[in-house]
C-alpha cells in the first residue's frame, strides 16, 4: 500500500513541474494532431507549408512567455527569429556555394549575392558558418547575445511596458534596413536563396522534407514543455508576481530587472530555433521575416492563441497561418482586413484568447462528462490516493515571495 | 572629410540641411498629434500614419475636385483642403476614441495592438478606394516655383510653405496645451484623473477631444505632405515607427524635446545620407537614437509626468 503512493507521489510531482497532468496531456494531443494527424492527411506540399506555420509557434511560445506571463511586450520578435533564421541560411549558403558549385563566378567559392556585389572574399562574420557545430551553438547564442544585451541596457535601466515595445519595434526596422542595404553580406531583400544541401543531405526531397517537419515538430514540442517547466517554476511564480506586482517583487529583494532579462532571452532563443527551422523548412531566409510588420504579426498569433497559454499560442500560429494562406490565395483584399480586425477583436472581445475560450466553455463540459460517466465507477479509494499528493504539493509551489533565491 | 573643402561643405550642408528640413517638417507635424495622444494621454495610436494618409488623401480628393469641376478655384482650394483634411480625421478620430480606444485606456499595449489592427483595415480602405499607385495633387500656381536665395542655393516654395505651416501648428498646439483653459483641464487629466474628475473636469470628454485634436493634426500633416511628395494607401505607415522613436527621444510629454529631436533625427538622416547611402544614415542615425535611449530611457527633455 505504500509504495505505489509514493510512486504516486513522485510520478504527480514530476508532473508539476510541467504544470499537471492536464497540461501534459494537452501536448501529447498536440504532438497526436501534428505528429499524426496532419502527414496522414496533408500530401507533403501541405505537410511543409504546416511545418513553416509551426516555425511561427515557436515565436507564440516565446511571446507567452516574455509577455503573457512577464508582461514585457516584444515588437521585435522578429529580430531573433531572423537571427535564428539567417544563421542557418548562412551555413547552407556556404556550403551551396563550395568552389566547385561557384566555379564560373569570378571569385569561386562565395556566396553567389556576394560575388555579384564586387565582393572578392569572405567577409569576416561567415567565417564561422563553415562549421555545423558552431553554426548550431551560433543559432542559439547570437539571439542569446542580442537578446541579453537590449534586455541588460533597457531593464536595469527600469524601461519598460511601452518604451520597451517601442525601441525593440525600432530595432526591428533597424535590421531590416541594414540587411536590405548591406546587399554584399546579407543578400539584400532578397535574402539568403538557393538553400539545397544540410551536410550533403538533399532537403528539398520528400523525404527531406519529412524528416524536417517531424524534427521541427519534436523540436517545438522540446520547447513547450520547457516553457511549462519555466512557468511552473520557482521562477515563473516570481516571473507572475513581477508583471502584476512589479514593485512588491522588488521591494521583497528580488533584482527585477534579472527576471526579465531571462525571461526575454529564453523568448528570443525559442524564437530563435524556429526560424532556424523555417528556413530549413522553406530553403531560404528573407528580411521580410524580420521586419516590424513581420514581428507585429508574431504578436496577434500569440494573442489568437491565447497569451496566457504556451499550448493556445502553438494553436494561434497554426490557425492564423493556415486562415492567411487559405483566404490571402483566394481573396487577398480580404485578409488585411481580415487581419486587422483579427487584432481589434483579439483585444476586445477575447483577451485571453482561444485559450480563454476553451477555458471558458470547456470547463463545464469537462464537468458534465465527468458527472456523467465516472458515476457508475465505484472507486472512491483510487480518488483518495490521487487526491492526496494534489494538497500535498500544492503547498510546495504557494509562498510565491518566499525570498529563497533571488534570481 | 573626404577631399572637400569648406566652402563645399558649407553649402552641402545648407542643402541636405533644406531637404532635411522636409524631412523634419513630416516628422514633427505627425509627432505633433502623437505627443499629444501619446505624451498626454499614454496611448499608442499605430494607426496614425493612416490618419496622416487619410487627410492626404481628403486634400486630394478636394484638388481633384478643384482642377476638374471648377478650375478657377485651384488658386484657393489649399487652404479648404486643409481644413476638410483636419475636420475627417477629427471626425474618424473622435469615432475611434468612442468606439476602441475608450475600452482600453488602462491596457496601454492593448491600445498599441487594437490601433495596428485599425490602421491595416484603413490602408486596405484606401487601397481599395483610391488604388494602390501613388497619387499626388495639382499644386496652385503659388506652390510652384522656387526663390534664388544665392546661385549655389535654390528653395522651392512648397517647402518653405510646409515649413510655414509646421511652425504655426506647432505654435498652435502650443498655445493649445499651456496656456487655454482646455490645455489645463487636458493637463489635469493627465497629471491626476481623479483630482481633475473631482474639480469638475469631464475627463472622458477631455480624453475624446484629445485624441480626436491628435487625429486632427495628422490630417492637417497629410494635407502639408501631399505639397512635397506623393501619397499611397502605406505612405502613413512608413513614417510610423520612426515618429515613435521621435516623440520617445524628445521625452514623451514635452512639446520642446519632440521638436529638437524631429530636427536632429531628421537633420543628421539628411546630412549622413550625402556621405553613406541614404540606407545606411537611416540605420546610423537611429541606432544613435536607440543607443542615447538606453542610457537615457526618459528622453531627451524629461517631463515630470507620472507613469
Amino acid at each position: 500500500m505504500d509504495k505505489p503512493d509514493t510512486q504516486a507521489l513522485a510520478a504527480s510531482r514530476w508532473m508539476d513541474k510541467f504544470g499537471g497532468r492536464g497540461k501534459l496531456i494537452q501536448i501529447l494531443i498536440i504532438a497526436f494532431l501534428i505528429m499524426v494527424v496532419l502527414p496522414l492527411c496533408a500530401d507533403i506540399f501541405r505537410l511543409n507549408l504546416y511545418g513553416k506555420y509551426l516555425t511561427y509557434a515557436f515565436v507564440a511560445a516565446g511571446l507567452v512567455l516574455c509577455w503573457g506571463y512577464g508582461g514585457i511586450l516584444s515588437l521585435g520578435q522578429g529580430i531573433f527569429f531572423g537571427l535564428g533564421g539567417y544563421c542557418m541560411a548562412m551555413f547552407l549558403k556556404l556550403e551551396a556555394s563550395s568552389p566547385e558549385n561557384t566555379a564560373i563566378q569570378s571569385t569561386p567559392g562565395i556566396p553567389d549575392f556576394m560575388d555579384w556585389n564586387q565582393l572578392t572574399e569572405l567577409p569576416w562574420f561567415w567565417q564561422p558558418f563553415h562549421s555545423f557545430t558552431l553554426t548550431l551553438i551560433l543559432i542559439v547564442a547570437v539571439p542569446a547575445l542580442f537578446a541579453f544585451l537590449i534586455g541588460f541596457a533597457m531593464f536595469k535601466r527600469r524601461v519598460g511596458g511601452v518604451y520597451f515595445a517601442i525601441i525593440t519595434q525600432a530595432i526591428a526596422s533597424i535590421m531590416t534596413i541594414l540587411i536590405i542595404g548591406q546587399q554584399g553580406y546579407t543578400g539584400g531583400i532578397n535574402g539568403i536563396t538557393d538553400l539545397r544541401t544540410l551536410m550533403g543531405w538533399d532537403i528539398q526531397t520528400d523525404f527531406a522534407k519529412y524528416v524536417l517537419y517531424f524534427a521541427c515538430c519534436g523540436a517545438l514540442l522540446l520547447c513547450l514543455l520547457a516553457g511549462q517547466f519555466i512557468i511552473n517554476s520557482r521562477y515563473g511564480q516570481l516571473l507572475i508576481a513581477m508583471r502584476d506586482q512589479e514593485d512588491r517583487v522588488r521591494f521583497s529583494g528580488y533584482d527585477v530587472a534579472n527576471i526579465k532579462i531571462f525571461v526575454f532571452v529564453a523568448a528570443s532563443v525559442i524564437s530563435a530555433i524556429g526560424g532556424a527551422f523555417f528556413t530549413l523548412q522553406v530553403g531560404f531566409m528573407s528580411p521580410s521575416f524580420v521586419g516590424t510588420v513581420a514581428s507585429i504579426e508574431m504578436v496577434i498569433f500569440c494573442a489568437v492563441g491565447g497569451r496566457l497559454s504556451l499550448i493556445g499560442a502553438a494553436y494561434g500560429a497554426f490557425l492564423v497561418n493556415l486562415a492567411k494562406s487559405s483566404l490571402s490565395e483566394t481573396f487577398p483584399q480580404l485578409w488585411v482586413v481580415a487581419m486587422g480586425a483579427l487584432f481589434i477583436a483579439v483585444v476586445m472581445l477575447f483577451p485571453r484568447g482561444l485559450a480563454g475560450l476553451v477555458d471558458d466553455y470547456a470547463g463545464p463540459v469537462r464537468r458534465w462528462m465527468k458527472e456523467t460517466f465516472k458515476r457508475p465507477q465505484p472507486a472512491p479509494a483510487v480518488e483518495k490516493k490521487t487526491a492526496p499528493p494534489a494538497s500535498n504539493t500544492s503547498p510546495d509551489s504557494a509562498p510565491i515571495l518566499s525570498a529563497q533565491e533571488s534570481h | 572629410m573626404g577631399g572637400y573643402t569648406g566652402e563645399e561643405l558649407t553649402a552641402i550642408f545648407l542643402m541636405q540641411g533644406f531637404s532635411g528640413l522636409s524631412l523634419f517638417c513630416v516628422f514633427l507635424l505627425m509627432a505633433l498629434g502623437l505627443a499629444i495622444i501619446f505624451g498626454q494621454m499614454g496611448v499608442i495610436n499605430m494607426a496614425h500614419g493612416e490618419f496622416l494618409t487619410l487627410g492626404a488623401y481628403i486634400t486630394y480628393l478636394v484638388s481633384y475636385l478643384a482642377s476638374d469641376t471648377w478650375p478657377f478655384l485651384l488658386d484657393y482650394y489649399f487652404p479648404v483642403a486643409i481644413a476638410l483634411a483636419f475636420l475627417g480625421t477629427f471626425i474618424l478620430g473622435y469615432l475611434v476614441e468612442r468606439f476602441l480606444i475608450r475600452f482600453l485606456y488602462n491596457r496601454p499595449l492593448d491600445t498599441l495592438l487594437a490601433t495596428w489592427g485599425l490602421g491595416l483595415i484603413l490602408q486596405q480602405i484606401f487601397r481599395s478606394v483610391f488604388g494602390p499607385r501613388e497619387k499626388s495633387v495639382v499644386l496652385p500656381d503659388w506652390l510652384m516655383g522656387s526663390f534664388q536665395a544665392s546661385d549655389m542655393v535654390d528653395i522651392p516654395i512648397n517647402g518653405v510653405m510646409v515649413v510655414a505651416l509646421t511652425v504655426v501648428m506647432t505654435i498652435g498646439v502650443f498655445f493649445l496645451l499651456y496656456r487655454s483653459r482646455w490645455g489645463i483641464k487636458v493637463r489635469a487629466t493627465t497629471q491626476n484623473r481623479a483630482m481633475a474628475n473631482a474639480a469638475g473636469i469631464n475627463t472622458e470628454k477631455v480624453d475624446r477631444l484629445t485624441f480626436a485634436l491628435g487625429c486632427g493634426i495628422a490630417g492637417v500633416a497629410g494635407a502639408a505632405f501631399t505639397t512635397i511628395a506623393s501619397t499611397g494607401p502605406t505612405t502613413g505607415s512608413l513614417y510610423i515607427v520612426d515618429t515613435f522613436l521621435v516623440v520617445v527621444f524628445g521625452g514623451a510629454a514635452s512639446l520642446l524635446g519632440t521638436v529638437a529631436s524631429a530636427f536632429g533625427i531628421a537633420q543628421s538622416q539628411s546630412i549622413l545620407s550625402f556621405f553613406l547611402s541614404g540606407s545606411m544614415a537611416k540605420v546610423i542615425t537611429l541606432m544613435t537614437v536607440v543607443g542615447i535611449l538606453m542610457f537615457r530611457p526618459q528622453g531627451l527633455f524629461a517631463s515630470k509626468v507620472r507613469r
